[in-house]
């Protein structure tokens, strides 16, 4: 029987691995990706939740999540496509033109 | 029919405007027509005013007009309003057609000079500032003529503020026009200051600063001698021997001739400097009540006279004889206000107003002719190549000095008759020597310039003088000549004012003056009754003291031309004490100038270069350095910022969770 906490859990290795994503990887593609990741976790922490609370809110805050994930991916990716054209290399530490 | 007083000071300010504005963009024909029609124009509605106040009986004679409330903070109201009476009519009378006559000379005298536009705005300015003093019916409003007649004096001082010298062909060294109208506005401001405290003190013991409430008030509220009078009046007094360069104050006047010369006539003799009289006088129901201050203006004027007039007699530069016969004259005014005569002060004030601005034009005359060489040792023979300007030098020089029949006797004559009813017999006889002395010097000047052999050549090129030809074309060689008729009809028209200008104010015993009939019942005097035969001796005795100096300095600079230098030889103490103006101005950068000047530079360089810079600088560099240690955490290192917000969102969560 699957209880809550086997989703809560699977949710947190979820955001862990998509937060280690983040932070190691240089290219911007596999970060989106570590972030997509991240943010799936999470929903994956609210629809758990929301069956366990018998609530509908939860799963309205995944569409929410999806929405604001696509519409960021959208963002995000002309980004990289500018940078490269701009500078034919996407490698985010060597993107550093605004360092102090 | 009082509705067109306004007028008379609108003029001139509305041709300041236009020529200040737009004047030089203008021809010198459309900018002299404006300056001086605005002048002719207001003089215009003067005799108007004059003529209406005329037909008005005696004690009626007083048009009051307030234009509009100025300033009303709670009790304290002062008004915008013109207060025409016998005296200010004088007044106006005056700075209008002595005005007027100045600049219409100065159009001819100026001609040549760049900034025609600026000097004719500045002239109309003054013209302005010095009716709305005389035409003002408080003190706040007298003191904003009295500023603004301070700052048209500044700014004319300094009309060649880009020369260094203006004396040529002199080994003499005097201050810069710049130095000297700084000179003049400082010293100014020192009597302005006692000017500003006396009238604060005006308002807070009467309650008001307009004219009709002070003076009907002031004898109720205060009694003859009271402490709070006498020390209002002393304030207002250190005002006027400011304005009209009386010790203490008197070291401005004799720098302030690096103005052009229709300056040095209109403002620094005829107008400005007779300002501090005409105070005096229009407060003269605050000065009776302190009879101390009265005795202290009559000492100051006589010492003030007498102490001017033995600087005049050294001096080599035309001008500055001039000068200091002004401060000298004025010390009479002063000697006339300090004995409660203040009908006979402003009598001379008027005559002196003539025939001062007719020496003065005359000696711009001879400037204009020389190539601006003015030092009396450089001059000599104009008689014959100058007649117009030799013999109107000559009237203003007799009335000056009191010859009978000039306008000058009639007036410093009645100054000295009482001065000697009212009992002040020392300061009579300082007077009487003053007399004699004024007559030598201006004599001394008169031969020195226009008498004897020429002591220039033909053609002779000065030195320093290039630097100061006015433009190419003029040939630099010298070629003295009679000035145009647009400089000497103004000579000819006031050396006739300063003839006739006498006989308005005839003494008791020839006729009756009609100056002092108009003039007295401002002051509620009834003249001190005294018999004929003291009279006549009065005036022949003071006669016979200016006929003297005239002799005197013809047997000293005609008959035995040697005598001068041997008298310096023999006095020579005597001669350092005149020739160094007493060391005042030495005493003045002494004990004044130089402490102030350090004063200034420990300022400047120390608490503002040091403690509110150094602030400043400060705070500057404050951000500056922490802005350098907090840069190297934004090293572009884009996932060190992610790791930075993991581990920070991490703690804060932590600490969240442990706290529920």
């Amino acid at each position: 029987m699957l209880t809550v906490t086997h989703y809560t859990v699977l949710s947190a290795i979820l955001f862990s691995i998509g937060a280690i994503t983040v932070l190691v990887r240089r290219n911007p593609l596999l970060m989106f990706m570590g972030i997509e990741l991240m943010l799936n976790a999470v929903n994956l922490a609210f629809v758990a939740f929301s069956h366990y609370l018998q609530d509908m809110s939860g799963q309205v805050f995944v569409f929410i999540v999806l929405t604001v994930a696509a519409a960021e991916v959208a963002v995000g990716l002309a980004l990289v496509v500018a940078i490269f054209r701009a500078r034919d290399n996407v490698d985010v530490d060597e993107i550093d033109s605004l360092k102090g | 029919m009082t509705l067109y007083l306004w007028l008379i000071p609108a003029f001139p300010l509305l041709g300041a405007i236009f020529n200040a504005l737009i004047g030089r963009r203008l021809s010198r024909q459309v900018i002299s027509l404006v300056a001086v029609g605005a002048v002719v124009a207001s003089f215009v509605v003067s005799v108007i005013a004059f003529f209406s106040l005329l037909s008005l009986p005696e004690d009626a004679r007083l048009f009051h007009d307030t234009l509009y409330n100025w300033i009303a903070v709670g009790s304290f109201s002062v008004n915008v309003g013109l207060w025409l009476d016998p005296l200010s009519t004088i007044m106006i009378l005056v700075i209008t057609g002595v005005g007027a006559l100045i600049h219409i000379y100065a159009v001819g005298y100026m001609e040549h000079e760049h900034d025609y536009a600026r000097f004719f705005a500045a002239m109309n300015l003054f013209v302005f500032a010095m009716l709305m003093l005389v035409l003002a019916d408080n003190y706040l409003l007298m003191f904003l003529g009295w500023e603004g007649v301070g700052v048209c004096s500044y700014l004319l001082i300094g009309y060649w503020f880009n020369r260094d010298n203006i004396a040529v062909g002199t080994d003499e060294k005097f201050l810069s026009p710049r130095s000297s109208a700084t000179k003049a506005f400082v010293v100014n401001r020192i009597g302005d200051f006692g000017f500003t405290l006396g009238i604060i003190l005006m308002f807070w013991t009467f309650g008001s600063l307009s004219f009709d409430t002070v003076f009907a008030q002031a004898p109720q509220m205060v009694s003859v001698g009271a402490p709070v009078i006498t020390i209002m009046t002393l304030l207002l007094l250190l005002g006027a021997t400011g304005k009209s360069a009386q010790i203490p104050l008197f070291v401005w006047l004799p720098d302030a001739m690096a103005g052009p010369t229709p300056v040095s006539a209109l403002i620094h003799a005829a107008t400005m400097v007779t300002a501090g009289v005409y105070m005096i006088a229009r407060s003269h129901i605050l000065y009776e009540l302190a009879p101390t201050t009265l005795e202290i203006v009559a000492i100051i004027g006589v010492l003030t006279a007498f102490i001017a007039a033995t600087i005049a007699l050294v001096q080599n530069d035309l001008k500055r004889v001039l000068a200091y016969s002004t401060v000298s004259q004025l010390g009479y005014m002063f000697f006339a206000l300090g004995v409660g005569a203040f009908g006979a002060g402003i009598f001379h004030l008027m005559t002196h107003a003539f025939f001062k601005a007719l020496l003065f034009l005359a000696a711009g005359a001879v400037m204009h002719a020389m190539n601006d060489i003015i030092d009396m040792r450089r001059l000599g023979g104009l008689r014959k190549i100058m007649p117009i300007t030799f013999w109107t030098f000559l009237i203003g020089a007799l009335a000056l000095s009191g010859f009978p029949l000039f306008s000058g006797f009639f007036s410093k004559d009645e100054i000295l008759e009482s001065g000697y009813t009212h009992g002040q017999l020392l300061l009579w006889v300082v007077g009487l020597v003053t007399a004699l002395l004024t007559a030598l010097y201006i004599f001394r000047a008169v031969i020195l310039t226009f008498g004897g052999t020429p002591r220039w050549k033909e053609g002779e090129v000065v030195g320093g003088q290039e630097e100061h030809a006015h433009d190419a074309e003029k040939p630099h060689g010298l070629h003295p000549h009679e000035p145009k008729p647009i400089m000497w009809i103004p000579l000819v028209v006031l050396a006739v004012l300063a003839i006739v200008g006498g006989y308005i104010g005839l003494p008791e015993v020839i006729g009756t003056s009609a100056f002092a009939a108009f003039v007295d019942p401002v002051f509620h005097q009834t003249p001190i009754p005294i018999s004929p035969t003291l009279e006549w001796t009065l005036i022949g005795i003071s006669t016979a003291a200016a006929i003297l100096g005239i002799l005197i300095a013809i047997w000293l600079y005609v008959r035995d031309t040697k005598l001068p230098a041997r008298l310096v030889s023999y006095y020579p103490w005597l001669y350092a004490v005149f020739a160094n103006k007493y060391w005042v101005d030495q005493f003045y950068n002494a004990v004044v100038a130089r402490p102030g000047y350090w004063l200034a530079n420990a300022f400047w360089m120390d608490v503002d270069g040091r403690v509110i810079n150094g602030l400043a600088d400060g705070l500057g560099n404050l951000f500056r350095r922490a802005g350098q240690g907090l840069r190297s955490l934004q090293g572009g290192y884009a996932r060190g910022y992610a790791l930075a917000m993991l581990i920070g969102i991490v703690v804060v969560i932590a600490v969240v969770v442990t706290r529920l």
